[in-house]
């Protein structure tokens, strides 16, 4: 209890920190703050269908363009804000489920394939349907939203309301988590055949899973558009959907800040070392995905569980695991 | 009517291609239990030590030799070495992540350490076509059928016909049972990645006149043998070979009746409908994974 508390304290003070700190910072690092907020995001729902249910995805990305393409093309309507975010996470969800319900009836890892030749389609229909997407000229000019009577198209301000919406879906998803309901999602990644023979829907729970992460994937597209103001189909490529797989592994799947750590890997690292003005970092820039693949092959051997993993790795206490998760 | 027969005949040459690409991915699965996501970078590697040797001065068929054996030392045993064997007992999904780790480090040397530019590469075959019984051929779509079907040939006869062809499908059907039976598990194991590694660098062969080496050409190749191994059958060698073939012939048809825009789609389309209706693919036989 008390280490909850403290925990959940430190926690918001880190936060408070970096919403001061931002107030201080150049535009361009707000912009990748808010960049970080949005992929965190997709990299939370992810984990819910990695991390917790056990499963791969490699098309979050595809759904992250939905939603970021909903958003563009119903803003640019004049529809408000906090009604094209419920559109385009209902039908990412929606979307989620008539993928996953075909894949995951089989067995368990073609979602992998699913998801993979999906995020495909999604790509050729963004740069091909010329009439509704824009093709790879993309659409620009999206409207930030105004809420509650507040402009947020400074970039602070967008940042604070990316921020404390991250805030918001993290809460959510930990309270899912929390919840007999969200438990059953641990029960069958650790030991599914147990947890069916309890009477747990391994399928039903599995799918639920794959569709609140593709949602919140779509959550975070509906951010990124407001964010970024011009979309183009390159962002939603399977590449991004990959690297959002290895985010979640990386940092430490199942656990719930694990994306945290492996979004700021993927999408923070690799700017900062484009912008600095270091030759030696400059090199490091070109060579950055080379050292990122060796790294995850590194990382599978030695320490499976993810960075997060490292401290039971010295503590040495299963029991700790079974805590975090 | 000529039209149709010319993308049969075209379709079933790309989908050979396919065909050997999923072969490799398929025998992989059933020794190993591996699912490989660098399959495609496992082609685009050859692919580029090839032209490598060939700008040293070697011909094509030489440059071939010696990537089959670069190959097999590399892609296959080091593989199976340095990757497969300390992750294998983790289980399947460290794995996966660690070859999608692998296909994004192979893809990101070759950008930044060559090239990020297309690059010709001579074909095999001769130019050109002929025409028989009214419909125009190429010289290169008959080469490539001959070739690969010859090499799908040859692996099963390899497979059922031979001693060591029969105790590789015995532990891979019964890894238990075959150790028992005094079969060298491991050695056979290390075969399947042999040859596995041979099979890309054919695939590379054949599949690079047309595509062009570049440092993401596997992506779409490696796809297409995944969707061929699992629409065929992912259980079954002869499953590999009807999927690759069934969407190299359904691309052609669907890029040119239809929209060449969506050609790539049929692949996911074909798999969907598949693992709807047939979830153990149109050869498989339905299987009980092992707890």
């Amino acid at each position: 209890m008390n280490a909850t508390t403290a925990k959940s304290g430190l926690l918001a003070a880190a936060l408070v920190a970096l919403a001061v700190a931002a107030a201080f910072m150049k535009r361009s690092d707000v912009y990748l703050l808010s960049l970080c907020c949005v992929y965190l995001m997709a990299t939370f729902g992810l984990n819910l269908t990695v991390g917790y249910a056990g499963q791969m995805s490699l098309g979050q990305a595809a759904f992250f363009g939905i939603g970021a393409y909903h958003a563009a093309i119903l803003l640019k309507l004049g529809f408000p804000f906090f009604v094209v975010l419920p559109i385009a996470a209902v039908s990412c969800f929606a979307i989620g489920l008539a993928l996953g319900f075909p894949a995951l009836r089989v067995q368990h890892h073609y979602l992998a394939f699913a998801t993979l030749g999906f995020n495909v389609l999604v790509f050729l229909v963004m740069r091909n349907e010329e009439k509704v997407t824009g093709g790879t000229f993309g659409i620009s000019g999206i409207p930030r939203p105004t809420v509650l009577g507040v402009s947020m198209e400074g970039h602070l301000a967008f940042f604070y309301f990316t921020l404390a919406s991250l805030v918001v879906l993290a809460v959510l998803l930990w309270w899912l988590l929390r919840s007999p309901w969200g438990r059953a999602f641990a029960a069958l990644r650790d030991n599914p055949i147990r947890a069916e023979s309890l009477g747990v829907n391994i399928t039903a729970y599995t799918l639920l899973a794959f569709a609140i992460g593709a949602a919140c994937a779509g959550v975070g597209g509906v951010y990124y558009a407001a964010l970024v103001e011009f979309i183009e189909p390159g962002p939603f490529h399977v590449s991004t959907s990959l690297l959002m797989l290895l985010a979640v592994i990386v940092g430490g799947s199942g656990r719930f800040f694990g994306p945290v750590l492996g979004t700021i890997i993927i999408i923070l690292l690799p700017e900062l070392l484009r912008s600095s003005s270091m030759e030696a970092l400059k090199f490091m820039q070109k060579w950055y995905l080379v050292f990122f693949g060796v790294a995850v092959v590194a990382l599978m051997v030695w320490l499976p569980g993810g960075l997060l993993s490292i401290g039971d790795r010295f503590r040495k206490a299963p029991a700790a695991k079974e805590k975090n998760s | 009517m000529g039209d149709f027969v010319q993308l049969i005949v075209s379709g079933t040459a790309t989908g050979a291609i396919y065909a050997l690409a999923a072969l490799g991915f398929t025998l992989l699965w059933q020794a190993a239990g591996v699912i490989n996501f660098a399959q495609g970078e496992f082609v685009m590697v050859p692919a580029f030590s090839m032209l490598f040797f060939i700008a040293a001065g070697a011909p094509l068929w030489l440059a071939f030799l010696l990537t089959c054996a670069l190959a097999m030392l590399v892609l296959g045993y080091g593989f199976k070495r340095m990757i497969v064997d300390p992750l294998i007992k983790h289980g399947v999904i460290p794995l996966v992540i660690a070859t999608l780790g692998l296909s994004i480090a192979v893809k990101s040397i070759v950008r930044a350490g060559y090239s990020a530019e297309a690059h010709p590469f001579p074909s095999p075959f001769p130019p050109g076509q002929f025409a028989l019984a009214g419909i125009n051929v190429s010289y290169a779509d008959v080469g490539t059928l001959v070739l690969a079907g010859a090499i799908v040939v040859g692996l099963q006869a390899f497979l059922n016909r031979t001693v060591t062809g029969r105790a590789m499908q015995a532990v891979a059907q019964n890894t238990e049972a075959a150790k028992v039976l005094g079969i060298n598990v491991k050695r056979m194991v290390l075969y399947v990645f042999l040859i596995n590694a041979v099979l890309a660098v054919v695939a590379a062969l054949l599949v690079t006149p047309t595509y062009l080496a570049k440092f993401d050409m596997g992506d779409s190749i490696g796809q297409k043998a995944f969707f061929a191994a699992i629409i065929g059958g992912f259980n079954q060698t002869r499953g590999a070979l009807l999927g690759g073939v069934l969407i190299g012939v359904l691309e052609n048809v669907v890029g040119f009746y239809v929209s060449p825009a969506y050609k790539e789609g049929v692949a996911l389309l074909l798999f969907l409908l598949v693992i709807l209706f047939r979830p153990e693919g149109l050869l498989g036989k339905s299987e009980e994974r092992k707890v």
